[in-house]
């Protein structure tokens, strides 16, 4: 009976990842990292994708969190049963850009199968941060946000600040936390995503370089320059602000954002795809702006965070059939349709990632309805200044590590155990370790 | 009066025997095999290029500062958790160890928390003291004491060590209560007739026949602290701020895991195996001779 069972379940589980017969959709796996609603949502693209032809199946598993869905995609890969499609934050573009033989870069993709997308209809800053150094694409641009400033209309008003305009300078964002402390707001600022918003799109909005070889882009042998007077000057002012309880520490990754709706702390930097959550749970005016620079500096474009969907061999020795390939080409086609593009940026608050996709948004009516206003900021700061090799993005091997190793040195600047040069240098010794490891490790790959 | 079973032949015992070396080797062994050869290895996150680097793993770790005040939290960290936790344990146990009414209510009480699983309790503890949402965090803010674990070093150790002791109270009580149970009534009373006040009953003649117990626990929470409190450190601080709460176990798991270093994490495995093996092998040589059983 055992060994019966056992049988009936060995047919059905190669019947499910085995080569299709005619009949049969071919099944796709998929597996991405967002948690709900988001998850829904692409759930939902997905089952449209299914229904909209019969050749192939996509069958979506939440794998957990962003760096739990990249760990787990490694493991498959190593054991020889990685999925088709994985979505993998910006952070794990620079690992799976080296991975060799275990992706199959998008252009290779749709050379081989002849799906045709057009990337110049993609907003650059978007598909940049996902092409090799030559412009070719290496990953499929999927659900993409941005870092802007969520402020609290009401607070400022208390200040006798202008509510309707966000200082565009980091001068006058220190004079607006002094007159909101002043005015009695106990948290003045705080923020998210700490090295993302004050190392990562600090560095791309001022222009300044994070890492020699345009931050990666031209080699792994890339280095830090993360130890510059700019980034120096402003680990110092928030360090300070944070001494005269202008500023405060919320933690790591997204911890900081549970500042913000409850009216704790009136300004909050963090991602576009916060947006959503303060809608639901503000109950006062707020306002969303674009993230301030120095005085003296031309503000360049900002760079990108998010997600992208890579396409994986299924182990070190096992290729992709035919109409496996094709049916990933045929989805990434159909994510790039305008109305699918333009409907999960609407639905989701991600970045519109085509052109097109902006123009269906605009087109329905979008921005102008009350709910809305100040939606397209992200998109305008996403096009915004000149873009620069220090615009591109960031693509260091190893980079999920960095970020960690950069936090904990912002933290311990933040507790008084090291000054902020200190800080720097740590960061860029600490950080150039683990980028030489990098390319060592992947010299062979 | 001791019975002794004699096989004919060795092909029984062996057959007998073989479904537990089974497991020993393929879940301990095995693994164990496996971390050391990769401890020599130095490979790429996808496995593809693998490279023998013989000891340069484990001479990069050691030369590493941050490894180093990893061996130091741990020290810190694990002292902390098994001191706390067997001396609450015994305080706990020798109370309700007294006629009072009600004791197999506190007992029950008292040995329900080992029940619950590490990441929960340590949820627990978060939703107590996090500094903005939780009850105790926002009372000791009020209080104008500046309550932050999240970028106080020290706040933080101290927060992970209460969270892990607590958990292992429950399970020290258990044990000292049996400890307990089992000194004999008459040497307690002949010490009382004899004009011994509690405290020097406690020292004179409890404390000394619960060493074997004492000693077992001692062992017991150490290894714990070590190796299972991976969760409680997760859940609560991550490993920081900082690192000030990365202990050995919690590096193998970020730079193993997290970071996709597997030569380094495997070294560090190594590594941490052979100080278990070294502590208790010193536990038990040193420590036991002075433990009367």
């Amino acid at each position: 009976m055992f060994r019966r069972t056992l049988m009936a379940g060995a047919v059905a589980l190669a019947g499910l990842i085995g080569p299709a017969s005619a009949q049969q959709p071919t099944e796709i796996q998929f597996w991405h990292g967002l948690s709900q609603p988001l998850g829904g949502l692409l759930e939902r693209l997905v089952s449209d994708f299914n229904g909209s032809q019969t050749q192939y199946r996509i069958v979506p598993t939440f794998r957990g969190s962003y760096p739990e869905t990249m760990v787990a995609a490694i493991a498959a890969f190593r054991a020889g049963q990685a999925p088709h499609l994985v979505q993998m934050f910006e952070v794990g573009t620079g690992t799976m850009i080296n991975a060799g033989r275990a992706i199959i870069p998008t252009h290779e993709l749709l050379t081989q199968t002849g799906v045709n997308i057009n990337f110049d209809d993609f907003l650059p800053g978007v598909r940049g941060y996902y092409a090799a150094a030559d412009g070719r694409q290496m990953a499929m641009p999927f659900n993409s946000s941005t870092a802007v400033v969520y402020y609290n209309k009401d607070a400022f008003r208390r200040a006798n600040l202008n509510p309707d305009q966000f200082p565009t300078t980091w001068e006058g964002v220190g004079q607006a936390l002094t007159a909101l402390k002043a005015s009695g707001h106990a948290c003045p600022m705080s923020t998210a995503w700490p090295t993302w918003l004050h190392v990562e799109q600090f560095s791309a909005i001022h222009n300044i370089p994070l890492a020699t070889q345009g931050n990666g882009f031209g080699g792994a042998n890339a280095e830090l320059r993360v130890n510059n007077p700019m980034m120096l000057r402003h680990l110092t002012n928030l360090v300070n602000w944070q001494k005269e309880g202008l500023f405060r520490w919320g933690g790591r990754d997204n911890a900081g954002e549970a500042l913000f709706p409850g009216g704790e702390c009136a300004i909050m930097m963090t991602s576009s795809g916060f947006r959503a959550r303060v809608q639901r749970e503000a109950r006062f005016d707020w306002g969303v702006a674009m993230l301030p620079t120095y005085e003296g500096t031309q503000p360049a474009n900002a760079i990108i965070g998010g997600a992208s969907l890579w396409v994986m061999n299924r182990g070190p020795n096992t290729q992709r059939n035919a109409a496996e390939l094709r049916g990933v080409a045929e989805f990434f086609a159909y994510t790039a349709r305008p109305e699918v593009a333009g409907k999960w940026h609407m639905d989701t608050g991600y970045l519109p990632i085509t052109r097109s996709g902006f123009e269906s948004a605009r087109a329905s009516g979008f921005y102008t309805q009350p709910a809305n206003v100040g939606a397209d900021i992200p998109i305008e700061q996403m096009l915004r200044g000149a873009s620069s090799e220090n615009t591109r993005g960031i693509r260091l091997g190893g980079f999920v590590e960095i970020r960690v190793i950069m936090q904990e040195e912002m933290e311990k600047a933040f507790q008084g155990q090291q000054t902020p040069e200190q800080a720097l240098a740590a960061m860029t010794t600490r950080g150039n370790a683990v980028l030489r490891n990098f390319e060592r490790a992947n010299r062979g790959g | 009066m001791r019975k002794k079973v004699i096989f004919k032949g060795t092909l029984l015992p062996w057959l007998l025997l073989l479904p537990q070396l089974l497991i020993t080797g393929v879940f301990f062994f095995w693994p164990a095999g496996q971390a050391i050869y990769g401890s020599f290895l130095r490979e790429d996150a996808f496995g593809l290029s693998r490279e023998f680097v013989g000891l340069e793993n484990f001479s990069d770790i050691l030369a590493d500062p941050t490894y180093l005040a990893a061996g130091w939290n741990t020290v810190v960290f694990s002292s902390a958790v098994a001191f706390s936790a067997l001396g609450i344990a015994l305080f706990l146990a020798v109370q309700a160890d007294k006629a009072i009414r009600g004791t197999n209510f506190f007992k029950t009480m008292l040995i329900w928390p080992y029940a619950v699983a590490p990441a929960i309790a340590a949820v627990l503890w978060l939703f107590m003291f996090h500094p903005q949402i939780g009850l105790f965090g926002r009372m000791i803010n009020g209080m104008g004491i500046l309550w932050d674990y999240k970028l106080n070093g020290g706040q933080a150790m101290t927060l992970v060590v209460v969270a892990a002791a607590w958990k292992q109270v429950s399970y020290n009580f258990i044990f000292f209560m049996a400890g307990l149970q089992s000194i004999p009534r008459a040497v307690l009373e002949a010490a009382a007739i004899d004009g011994a006040r509690p405290m020097r009953r406690f020292w004179t003649i409890i404390f000394p026949l619960l060493a074997p117990t004492s000693f077992f626990l001692l062992v017991v929470n150490i290894v714990y602290a070590f190796f299972d409190t991976f969760g409680t450190i997760h859940a609560l601080t991550g490993g920081g701020p900082g690192q000030a709460t990365t202990t050995l176990i919690y590096k193998v798991y970020v730079d193993g895991v997290q970071n996709l270093n597997f030569g380094s994490s495997a070294a560090q495995s190594v590594i941490l195996m052979a100080i278990v093996i070294l502590l208790t092998a010193v536990q038990f040589r040193f420590i036991e001779r002075k433990v009367h059983y």
